[in-house]
């Protein structure tokens, strides 16, 4: 019996299982393979997990739903590398959980955006954006100062996120292999027994806010904001061996 | 007579096709026609598309690599041999650099060898400053000293005026863009009595020629230059300030951190300068770009700011 396409047309069920079948094929093929090529993240220097206030800081950037306007992924095109800095890799999001890596720009890319201005600009800048940017249209979000910031559950938060394989430490034993593959200073900011300890040292030490006396959602925002693409030093790195990842 | 090639169910042009066989309201039937040729071939060019991208771009992932097609790029590497990869964005991304860095190598070899005052008398020259310097300025600078470079007070500074916290020689710009800056005056609201402070304020007003209580200013004056406020530590005796230190002119009527020009009479003018005293400064900080632009960019903006208005 030769094949006819009216069969398929005239059965609902089987073309739904044809259907599935022809969609699955291109996931299978296009996506399935990127687990196992090796050079999908690239093999380079200083990406770390974030700290306590860093981590809070991305959990109001969902919160607050910046990634709504906001991309962090720098394609490698020269008009964005020209006006946002080097392309954004695999491996400078592969503690993000989810990515931050968005598809839409109301906003600019904020993939590099740590260093670029100063904490008096970002605070500014969040409270009122039209004050210091006057064709701006994001919205004000005064909120953010005046709300102490929730730091009773952070150690669950680094919980939750060791579990999907960020490399925050519970023991003695992870904390040594933090030291061997961080050093000593980032591996104590990965210990989820100090995280309130250190998130108040970090806010205490780097005033983002401008105001030490208490911890709020500002500060830790900002701190966020300030660490955002900073973590490789692409000096160090020749051009041409990231291209050798694609 | 009625026209029955109008008619699609007694045409017999339409009859001859092949249906359904399904029929209702006695004329309506659902037609079984085949393709257009002009779609199927259009599909048959797609498929010969993806055979020619399979072969010339990466595409297919194989075991733990890919196809990585047979189309490469050439460009330079960091020792300025050439070298090529197969066709990637990253690849054809570094070539592209480089060619736009050669295009405009011309351009900044010049600027990179002249001096600074010759590059503002070289039209050429500095029309490629004013254009290239204006992209780099509204990414990098606008955010904080605005589109125009007229600052905003309270917060960053106005670059086109006279004034120069830090010095507007050309090398004293390079180096602000170059390291950054941090300004600091310490709050003097709990080390001062509040009349004091209100002495003081009075007596910065008159250096600039505002109005101001004379018995206020006269108490605020010793206190400027003894000890109790020491001012003149940063400030200088005659309050123009230390360039080197970045404390401010006092005596040049141009206000940063204190909203003098926004108060709307004389009291408010000197209570603006009153909680300057009192809350200090510690929010003067400019980021450090030697890091973010290149050397080359960096002598580009200096020239640009300096052009601005306020050079000196």
């Amino acid at each position: 019996m030769s094949f006819k396409h009216e069969i398929v047309e005239t059965n609902a069920g089987v073309l739904l299982v044809l259907t599935m079948m022809a969609i699955s094929v291109g996931g299978l093929v296009e996506i399935a393979p990127l687990f196992f090529i090796k050079d999908t993240t690239e093999k380079v220097d200083g990406v770390r997990p974030y700290t306590p206030l860093e981590s809070r800081g991305r959990d109001l950037y969902v919160r607050e739903g910046c990634y709504l306007c906001h991309s962090q992924m720098i394609r490698p095109f020269r008009d964005e590398q020209l006006r946002y800095g080097h392309y954004s890799l695999a491996a400078e999001s592969k503690y993000d959980h989810p990515f931050q890596w968005g598809s839409k720009r109301t906003g600019p890319d904020l993939a590099r955006v740590g260093g670029k201005y100063s904490n008096e600009w970002h605070v500014q800048h969040l409270l009122s954006p039209r004050s210091v940017v006057p064709e701006s249209v994001m919205p004000n979000y005064p909120w953010l100062l005046e709300t102490k910031l929730d730091i009773s559950d952070v150690g669950d938060r680094m919980r939750a996120l060791r579990v999907v394989g960020v490399p925050y430490s519970a023991n003695q034993e992870e904390y040594d292999r933090n030291v061997k593959q961080f050093g000593e200073k980032v591996a104590k900011t990965l210990v989820i027994a100090d995280a309130q300890k250190n998130l108040v040292a970090q806010a205490q030490e780097g005033n983002y806010d401008g105001d030490r006396s208490s911890v709020s959602e500002m500060d830790a925002l900002v701190a966020y904001l300030q660490v955002l693409g900073t973590m490789v030093d692409f000096s160090k790195i020749k051009p041409e061996e990231l291209v050798k990842f694609r | 007579m009625a026209d029955n090639s109008k008619n699609p169910a007694t045409n017999p042009a339409t009859t001859q096709v092949q249906t359904t066989g399904h029929v209702w309201d006695d004329d309506l039937q659902e037609f079984n026609n085949p393709l257009p040729v002009w779609w199927t071939y259009t599909f048959y060019v797609t498929m010969v598309f993806a055979l020619v991208y399979w072969v010339v771009y990466p595409s297919w992932p194989i075991g733990k690599g890919f196809l990585t097609g047979v189309n490469t790029i050439t460009y330079k590497n960091a020792e300025g041999q050439d070298e090529s990869w197969h066709w990637n964005t990253r690849a054809k991304l570094l070539k592209e650099m480089q060619d736009a860095t050669l295009a405009q190598k011309p351009y900044f070899d010049k600027l990179t060898a002249l001096p600074y005052d010759k590059i503002a008398k070289d039209p050429e020259l500095s029309s490629f400053v004013v254009s290239a310097g204006k992209t780099l300025f509204s990414d990098n600078c606008a955010p904080c000293h605005q589109s125009g470079g007229q600052g905003k007070i309270g917060f960053f500074p106005n670059l086109t005026d006279d004034d120069w916290i830090y010095g507007g020689s050309y090398d004293k710009i390079n180096e602000t863009i170059s390291n950054g800056r941090h300004g600091y005056m310490p709050p003097f609201g709990e080390a001062l009595e509040a009349d004091q402070i209100d002495d003081l304020a009075n007596y910065v007003a008159t250096l600039s020629g505002l109005k101001a209580d004379a018995a206020k200013a006269a108490k605020g004056k010793e206190l400027f230059h003894g000890q109790t406020g020491a001012c003149y530590y940063c400030h200088n005796n005659d309050g123009k300030g230390r360039k080197d230190i970045g404390s401010a002119n006092l005596t040049d009527k141009v206000w940063l951190w204190a909203d003098v020009p926004g108060a709307a009479d004389d009291a408010g003018k000197v209570a603006a300068i009153r909680k300057t005293i009192s809350t200090g400064v510690n929010k003067g900080v400019m980021p450090a770009w030697n890091g973010r632009l290149s050397e080359k960019q960096i002598k580009l903006l200096t020239e640009y700011v300096h052009e601005l208005g306020g050079g000196k």
